[in-house]
């Protein structure tokens, strides 16, 4: 039955949110708001405080199972969670990689030990993970990972190089895809290995971006060293985990997302209503067009649940999320330049520093370029719907 | 918290779909398309007798079975599919709509059994030649005749002006936009069908002269009870929307996937596939547009104007570029009269203009959210 409203209980939940929130979110935590993301390092030590603040809260892992330390919360208490998080205008989280990403791995595919080891660092923040993914000739092409792990004695030795690795510098673990057998057909030989990023065998260096920071770094690993037992899902296992991991990038996440934006999008219209703008018909119009496309994206998104609450699997429209989300937002990052007129060119105070700090608008507009790119290309995107989706036929492959 | 169609609306679809593929498939549609009615009055009875599609949305005192407008949206998404030549739209979105938003309730009364049963064909004429979809475009005028009122002047673009047995016409009295109710036969009404483009969906120009007509609701309430009924029919138009773009997504995907070039599927191109890809985000949004604003028309609720227009504009543009883009992928055959591709493109299109075009929506979205 198509229907927006909420259960007694999940009013009860949202209650239980709001009330800790008011609590909890005081002081140094409240004053620095919703600054950051999971690629912006803005007010960094704070958000690590105030991610412990959470975990002690047990607000970490809500939806991983009470078995594993989570909170065994259902996805709409999860959408409940995320939307007064937002609503709040609570810090970005720091622990997305290992809350939303290695934690969930470790739940379908890792072992009791590894559960043990791991799990509860995560949900108190102890420990902080970065994402071993993409390489220099691996990008699009994820299978065709160089970095090679050898087992020697009940050691792995990894040699290789990682790139587009987020805030790896505040990491303290790697999840780290290696090729484990050379001789296997290039989806076959990969392992999903768990690697300490403190060790003189792990170098990170910052890449500096086009806007001017560098949250992403390359990792370059020379003899690194972890423990044979931190293969995650089984050696020679990886590229199913590694998908699996990349499967948890999408579900309750939109929620915040879609808020986040509406936040922005709210920026954007007093923007244009302080300057006069909002009298000119064009746009007028892409004022509506941002607008339309924003809630369109919180439809899909709780369709998207619905389907997943109904059938237990994804839809057609969850596939659709992050190539819509990030065109929207590229879009709506051209726009506010184009609002800003000649000022969009002028950086800080414009007192011709030396420093290249782009702000609020300018941010986005740069910011949202790498959006289309990371998690999978715009174009990755419509070939995994296009073939996934609506089975069309493969490339040939390039003999 | 679910967006997701319940068991009974899902059986509802189904019905729905099975039926229209017996009895308004392609040959059926266009044989229809070439008449002056445009319907087949054997069908239009089975829709009312047999499976009630006509009185799904209207109140049980008033003959019809209170389902809600989600129903409304699963039968109208289907009918869209299946580019059924029928009154449906006319006499569901826009003339029952009308009477049930009148407040008045002698003529819900009088008028929507009749609709419910299927036995009466309505429709709403407020546009005129200026082709202007708001309140300023009202110009006839009404006169007080005795107990009754005389409508004079013209009416443009009426859906199934020529084939209503009931006539809801928006007229300008002393009191400002009102409306009144006409026969289909009424003396000094002469009707006149319009060959259209988009030949699946009839409209006709109405001349009234010294018509005797019936007040519908309250003198100068007409405009209120209108503004209503076209949020409701933009919504029930963006589901007609989502049907139709469903539809060429498929007919393209499935050509895609069997015309071979160059030794392979064309569909193994990423110039085609990520065509394919594209319509599906827009018809995937579209369906949750359409769906929200359903679930806001099921409520009455307050968000229902501006979803109303976000469906609107969303689901036009997202048919229409589907629309062409399955003209695109098909190639010289989607170009032929033999060819359903210009059917849906050309109702894909009627369908973007009717009741405002997207730009139009856009405005009125950017005035109720206060922009």
């Amino acid at each position: 039955m198509v229907d927006f409203s909420f259960s007694p209980a999940d009013e009860a939940f949202r209650t239980e949110v709001r009330s800790w929130l008011s609590e909890h979110l005081v002081g140094e935590y409240a004053a620095i708001g919703d600054v950051g993301g999971p690629a912006d390092e803005t007010g960094w030590d704070v958000r690590v405080e105030w991610e412990k603040e959470l975990g002690r809260g047990g607000w970490i892992g809500l939806a991983w199972p009470e078995a594993v330390g989570g909170r065994g919360a259902t996805v709409t208490q999860e959408l409940i969670f995320n939307e007064e998080y937002a609503l709040a205008h609570a810090p970005a989280r720091v622990s997305f990689f290992g809350e939303g990403l290695l934690g969930p791995t470790i739940i379908a595919f890792g072992s009791d030990e590894q559960k043990a080891r791991f799990l509860p660092g995560i949900l108190q923040a102890r420990e902080l993970w970065c994402q071993g993914f993409s390489e220099p000739d691996a990008g699009s092409d994820l299978a065709n990972i160089k970095t090679r792990a050898v087992l020697d004695g009940d050691e792995w030795v990894i040699n290789g190089q990682k790139v587009w690795t987020t805030l790896a510098h505040h990491a303290d673990w790697c999840f780290v895809v290696c090729r484990t057998d050379p001789d296997a057909p290039k989806h076959k030989g990969l392992s999903f290995v768990l690697c300490p990023m403190r060790q003189s065998g792990v170098e990170v260096k910052p890449l500096k971006q086009l806007t001017g920071s560098a949250e992403f770094n390359e990792v370059f690993f020379t003899d690194a060293r972890t423990s044979a037992d931190l293969v995650v899902g089984g050696v020679h296992n990886g590229w199913k985990v590694a998908m699996g991991t990349l499967g948890f990038e999408r579900g309750t996440a939109f929620l915040s997302r879609q808020l986040q934006f509406g936040s922005e999008m709210q920026r954007v219209l007093e923007f244009a209503r302080k300057q006069g703008l909002n009298g000119d018909p064009l746009v007028r119009q892409l004022l509506a067009d941002a607008y339309i496309g924003l809630q369109i994206m919180r439809y899909n998104g709780f369709r998207a649940l619905s389907t997943m609450l109904a059938t237990g699997s994804p839809g057609p429209e969850a596939s659709i999320s992050k190539l819509y989300w990030s065109t929207w937002h590229r879009n709506l990052g051209e726009l506010e330049l184009q609002l800003m007129g000649p000022w969009s060119e002028v950086l800080g105070e414009g007192g011709g520093t030396s420093t290249y700090e782009p702000d609020g608008f300018q941010k986005t507009f740069l910011e949202s370029r790498a959006e289309t790119i990371y998690t999978g290309s715009s174009e990755i995107q419509k070939n995994i719907i296009g073939e996934r989706v609506l089975g069309l036929p493969r490339e040939p492959a390039v003999s | 918290m679910n967006f997701a169609f319940s068991e009974e609306q899902e059986e509802l679809r189904r019905t729905v779909r099975s039926f229209l593929e017996q009895k308004s498939p392609s040959a059926e549609v266009r044989r229809l398309m070439e008449t002056t009615e445009g319907y087949d009055p054997d069908v239009w009875g089975q829709m009312g007798s047999q499976l009630g599609l006509q009185g799904l949305a209207i109140p049980e005192e008033y003959g019809g079975s209170g389902y809600g407008y989600i129903e409304l949206i699963v039968v109208l998404e289907e009918m869209g599919r299946a580019l059924l030549c029928a009154p449906y739209f006319s006499t569901v979105a826009l003339a029952a709509n009308a009477i049930l938003h009148s407040g008045d309730d002698a003529a819900k009364k009088e008028l929507l059994p009749g609709i419910a049963s299927g036995d009466t064909i309505a429709t709403v004429a407020f546009t005129e030649d200026s082709g202007r979809w708001d309140a300023d475009g009202i110009t006839m005028t009404a006169t007080k005749s005795g107990d009754g009122w005389t409508l004079d002047g013209h009416k443009m673009f009426v859906i199934d002006g020529h084939t209503a047995n009931v006539i809801i016409v928006a007229a300008r009295t002393d009191k400002g936009v009102s409306l009144f109710t006409v026969g289909g036969d009424a003396s000094g009404l002469t009707r006149t069908p319009l060959s259209t483009m988009d030949q699946t969906r009839k409209q006709a120009r109405l001349e009234l002269s010294g018509v005797p007509a019936k007040l519908l609701g309250t003198e100068g309430g007409g405009w209120e009870t209108l503004s209503r009924m076209l949020d409701l029919a933009a919504v029930a138009l963006a589901a007609e929307q989502v049907g139709g773009a469903q539809k060429v997504l498929e007919m393209s995907v499935e050509y895609a996937k069997v015309r071979v070039q160059f030794g392979r599927p064309i569909g193994s191109f990423q110039a085609i596939k990520h065509k394919c890809a594209d319509m599906l985000l827009e018809v995937e949004s579209a369906k949750s547009a359409a769906y929200y604003a359903g679930w806001a028309a099921a409520e009455l609720n307050e968000e229902l104007p501006v979803v109303a227009s976000l469906a609107k504009a969303y689901c036009s543009d997202a048919y229409f570029h589907a629309a062409a883009e399955n003209i695109q992928i098909h190639g010289g055959i989607g170009f032929t009269w033999e060819h359903d591709a210009h059917l849906y493109f050309k109702r894909a299109k009627s369908s973007e203009l009717l009741f405002g075009d997207p730009t139009y929506h856009r405005e009125l979205l950017a005035q109720r959210i206060g922009i």
